[in-house]
C-alpha cells in the first residue's frame, strides 16, 4: 500500500462488500454465522420443540389449545418484568428489587381501588406505576451518584420493599380486587374476530416496516436483504401469527395479556434498536468510557434504565395481581425475581452488559413457563420442579458460553 | 497544500499540578497539511500538553491561537467546536457496537420523531472510510470487537476525520500494533495531512516518526528543547535532544 494510493480503486473494494446479495448468498452467510457460533434464537427454538415433544409424550394435554392459552396467561407477569430486566442487564447492571417492587405496585393499586371511595382503575393503575418508576429513579440515582454496586443497592431495595408490602397490607392478609377492568387484564379474552383483525394489523405493520427499510437502504445505494428472503420472513410471521390466533380461538380466544406482551415487545424492541436512546444503552453496556467521551450522559441513561426496570416490574406485578384477583402478603415473593432474571438470561441476554435483545425476555419466559406448566400437568412435586428449572438455566448459560467461545475463535466475538 | 500560517499556535503555555511544574513556557505550533511529531521521554509533558489543548486540564498561563485568532479552551466541548479531534491511546470505541454505530456514537442522525437514520449513516461511514482508503473491512456492520488492532485504530481516526475536523491529534496510535498494521496507520496519518489537515503525532518510535512527519518538537522535563524539520535532521540528533536537550530553566531550582 503506497502512501499516495488513489482512492478510486479502493472505493470499489469496500463498496463491493456492501453490494446487494442474492438469496443463496444470504442463506450461506447465515449458515456461516450459525456454524461459527452466532446461534441467535436457534437454541431456544430447538429447546422449545424438545420441551413440547417431551411433555406431549408424557401427557397429551400439553399441546392443546386450552393449555396454550393458559401458558400465555401464566407467562405474562414474568415476561413483563423480564422486559425491564433486559435493559438493566444491557447496561451491565442488575436489579434485585424488581420482585417486591412489582408487589408495591400491585398493592398500591389494589388499596387505591378498595371501596368505599375507591379510585377509578386508570388513576389507581397510573399512580401505582408512577410510584414504582420513582422507586427506580431513587435507586438509580443512589447507584450512580455514589458509585455503588447496583447489586447491593437493589438488594437493600429487595429487603426494604418487602417490608413496605407487609406494612401496606397490614392485618388484612389478602385484599380482593373488585374492579372489573383490572381483573380483566389477565382474565379477558378477545372475541374471535378481534383476534383475527389484530393478527392482520400486526403482520401489515411488520410488512410496512420491512419494506420501508429496504427502500431507505436502496435509496442510499446500500446492500439490501434479498426480496425473496424478506417475503419469506413476512409469510413466516403471518403463518405463525394466524396459527396462534387460530389455536387461541379454539379455546377462549386470544388473551388480552397476550396483546399487552406483544405491544411491549414491539415498543421496547423499537426503543432498543431504532432510537438514539437504545444505541446509548448498548454503548454504556459495551464501554462506559467510550460512551462518556462520545458526549453521552451515562448517568442519565443508567437512571432511566432503572426506571424502566421498576416500571415494568410494577406492570408485571399488576398483571399477576389481576390474574389472582387479589394481593396478599406473599406478593412479589417466591421465585418471581429469579424467574424474571433467568428468563432474560436464558433468552440470550448477557449478564455482562452490551449484548442481548428485548425478545429474549419472551423466549426465555416461554422456556421457563412451559417447563413449569408441563411439570404441573405431570403432577410433579415442587422440589422436582425447582431442580429441573435450575438445570434448564444452567444448560442455557452453557450453550451461550460455548457458542461465545466458538465465536471468539472464529473472530466474531 | 502546506500553508504558511500555523493552524494551532501555543505561546508560552505552562501548567502546574500542585508542586509539580508539568509544563514551563512551551511554544508549539502545527501547520495544515503537515504532520508534527511530539516526542519526549516519559514525563516530558506530552500528555499534559495534549490535555491542555483538549481542554481536559486547561493551561495556567500562555496564549493559544487557532487560525490566527486567540482562543480559550476550557472544556473538551470547546476543543471539538474548534474542529480539533483527539484519538486517544486507549481507543474510545464500544466493542459491542458495529463500525457505523461507533463512528456516529453520540452524534447519531435521527429521522423524526425518534428513529435512527441508519441508511444515511451507513452510506457516509462507507464514504469516509473509502476516502481514507480503509479497505480491509469485511463490512461496516460487523462489531468493532471482531476487528484487528490496526482496523480499530483506523476506525478511531476515521471517526475524527468524519466530523470535518481540521486538526487531528493521535496519541501513540501504533503503540500496540504489529508491523503490517503500523504500516496501515502510518499511511493513514500521511493521507490525513495530504487532505490538508494538521496532524500531531505523539510517538516513542523514531522510525515511524521519520517516516511520516514533517517536523519534530522535542519536550524534556516540561520544556521545549528543540524543534526540527524531519528532512534536515537525524535520529541520533533527536535522541540526543530527548535525553540531554538544553533546558532554559533548571528544574532543580523549582522545589518538587
Amino acid at each position: 500500500m503506497s502512501v499516495k494510493n488513489s482512492t478510486t480503486a479502493s472505493e470499489s473494494a469496500l463498496m463491493a462488500g456492501q453490494a446487494a446479495q442474492s438469496p443463496s448468498e444470504y442463506i450461506q452467510s447465515y449458515l456461516k454465522r450459525v456454524t461459527s457460533g452466532d446461534l441467535g434464537s436457534l437454541p431456544i427454538i430447538l429447546g422449545l420443540i424438545l420441551i413440547a415433544i417431551i411433555f406431549q409424550s408424557q401427557n397429551e394435554n400439553f399441546l392443546t389449545a386450552r393449555n396454550f392459552v393458559n401458558l400465555i396467561v401464566q407467562m405474562a407477569g414474568v415476561t413483563t418484568i423480564a422486559y425491564g430486566v433486559v435493559f438493566v442487564l444491557l447496561i451491565g447492571e442488575i436489579d434485585l428489587s424488581i420482585g417486591y417492587v412489582s408487589a408495591v405496585a400491585a398493592v398500591t393499586m389494589t388499596l387505591l381501588l378498595r371501596e368505599p371511595g375507591g379510585w377509578p382503575w386508570y388513576a389507581a393503575l397510573g399512580l401505582a406505576l408512577v410510584a414504582v418508576a420513582l422507586i427506580g429513579m431513587v435507586q438509580g440515582l443512589i447507584i450512580t451518584t455514589f458509585q455503588l454496586p447496583s447489586f447491593v443497592v437493589t438488594l437493600a431495595g429487595l429487603l426494604a420493599w418487602n417490608g413496605v408490602v407487609l406494612i401496606m397490607i397490614g392485618g388484612a392478609g389478602t385484599v380482593i380486587i373488585q374492579d372489573s377492568v383490572i381483573v380483566g387484564i389477565a382474565n379477558y379474552f378477545l372475541p374471535a374476530i378481534w383476534g383475527w383483525i389484530l393478527a392482520l394489523v400486526f403482520v401489515a405493520g411488520y410488512t410496512l416496516t420491512r419494506v420501508r427499510q429496504v427502500i431507505a437502504r436502496r435509496n442510499q445505494g446500500l446492500s439490501t436483504t434479498p426480496m425473496l428472503i424478506v417475503v419469506l420472513q413476512i409469510v413466516g410471521l403471518a403463518i405463525l401469527s394466524l396459527l396462534a390466533v387460530y389455536v387461541c380461538n379454539h379455546d377462549r380466544g386470544v388473551p388480552f395479556v397476550g396483546i399487552i406482551l406483544l405491544v411491549f415487545l414491539v415498543g421496547f424492541s423499537f426503543l432498543a434498536t431504532k432510537t438514539p436512546f437504545g444505541r446509548y444503552v448498548y454503548a454504556v453496556g459495551g464501554n462506559k468510557e467510550a460512551a462518556r467521551r462520545a458526549g453521552i450522559s451515562v448517568q442519565r441513561i443508567q437512571v432511566i434504565v432503572f426506571m424502566i426496570s421498576s416500571a415494568m416490574a410494577g406492570m408485571g406485578g399488576i398483571i399477576l395481581a389481576s390474574r389472582l384477583r387479589s394481593v396478599d402478603t406473599a406478593a412479589g415473593g417466591g421465585n418471581l425475581l429469579l424467574n424474571a432474571i433467568a428468563a432474560a438470561v436464558i433468552g440470550g441476554t448477557s449478564l455482562f452488559g452490551g449484548s442481548g435483545r428485548v425478545s429474549s425476555a419472551v423466549l426465555g419466559a416461554l422456556i421457563i413457563m412451559s417447563v413449569e406448566n408441563g411439570m404441573g400437568l405431570l403432577g410433579l412435586s415442587s422440589g422436582v420442579k425447582f431442580v429441573i428449572t435450575g438445570l434448564v438455566l444452567l444448560l442455557a448459560v452453557l450453550v451461550d458460553a460455548i457458542s461465545r467461545r466458538s465465536r471468539t475463535q472464529s473472530g466474531l466475538a | 497544500m502546506v500553508s504558511d500560517k500555523p493552524l494551532l499556535e501555543l505561546k508560552g503555555v505552562s501548567k502546574r499540578f500542585g508542586a509539580v511544574q508539568a509544563l514551563t513556557k512551551v511554544d508549539f505550533f502545527c501547520y495544515p497539511g503537515e504532520v508534527m511529531a511530539l516526542v519526549g521521554d516519559n514525563g516530558a509533558g506530552k500528555s499534559t500538553l495534549i490535555k491542555g489543548i483538549a481542554g481536559i486540564y486547561p493551561f495556567d498561563e500562555g496564549e493559544v491561537y487557532y487560525d490566527g485568532k486567540q482562543v480559550h479552551i476550557h472544556s473538551p466541548k470547546d476543543c471539538a467546536a474548534l474542529g480539533i479531534e483527539i484519538v486517544y491511546q486507549d481507543l474510545a470505541l464500544a466493542d459491542n457496537l458495529d463500525v457505523v454505530a461507533n463512528m456516529f456514537l453520540g452524534r447519531e442522525r435521527v429521522l423524526p420523531p425518534w428513529r435512527l437514520d441508519e441508511a444515511s449513516m451507513e452510506k457516509d461511514c462507507v464514504k469516509t472510510l473509502d476516502s481514507l482508503s480503509v479497505t480491509t473491512l469485511r463490512s461496516v456492520r460487523q462489531p468493532v470487537a471482531s476487528l484487528s488492532g490496526g482496523q480499530r485504530q483506523a476506525i478511531a481516526v476515521a471517526k475524527a476525520v468524519m466530523w470535518n475536523s481540521r486538526l487531528v491529534i493521535l496519541d501513540e496510535p501504533t503503540a500496540a500494533l504489529g508491523v503490517a498494521q503500523t504500516r496501515q496507520v502510518l499511511d493513514l496519518v500521511r493521507r490525513l495531512a495530504d487532505k490538508g489537515l494538521a496532524v500531531v503525532l505523539i510517538s516513542h518510535n523514531l522510525h515511524d516518526i521519520f517516516e511520516v512527519t514533517d517536523r519534530i518538537t522535542v519536550l524534556r522535563l516540561g520544556q521545549k528543547v528543540r524543534e526540527f524539520r524531519t528532512s534536515e535532521t537525524t535520529q541520533q540528533e533527536v535522541v540526543h535532544a530527548i535525553t540531554a536537550g538544553k533546558l532554559q530553566e533548571v528544574p532543580g531550582m523549582v522545589k518538587s
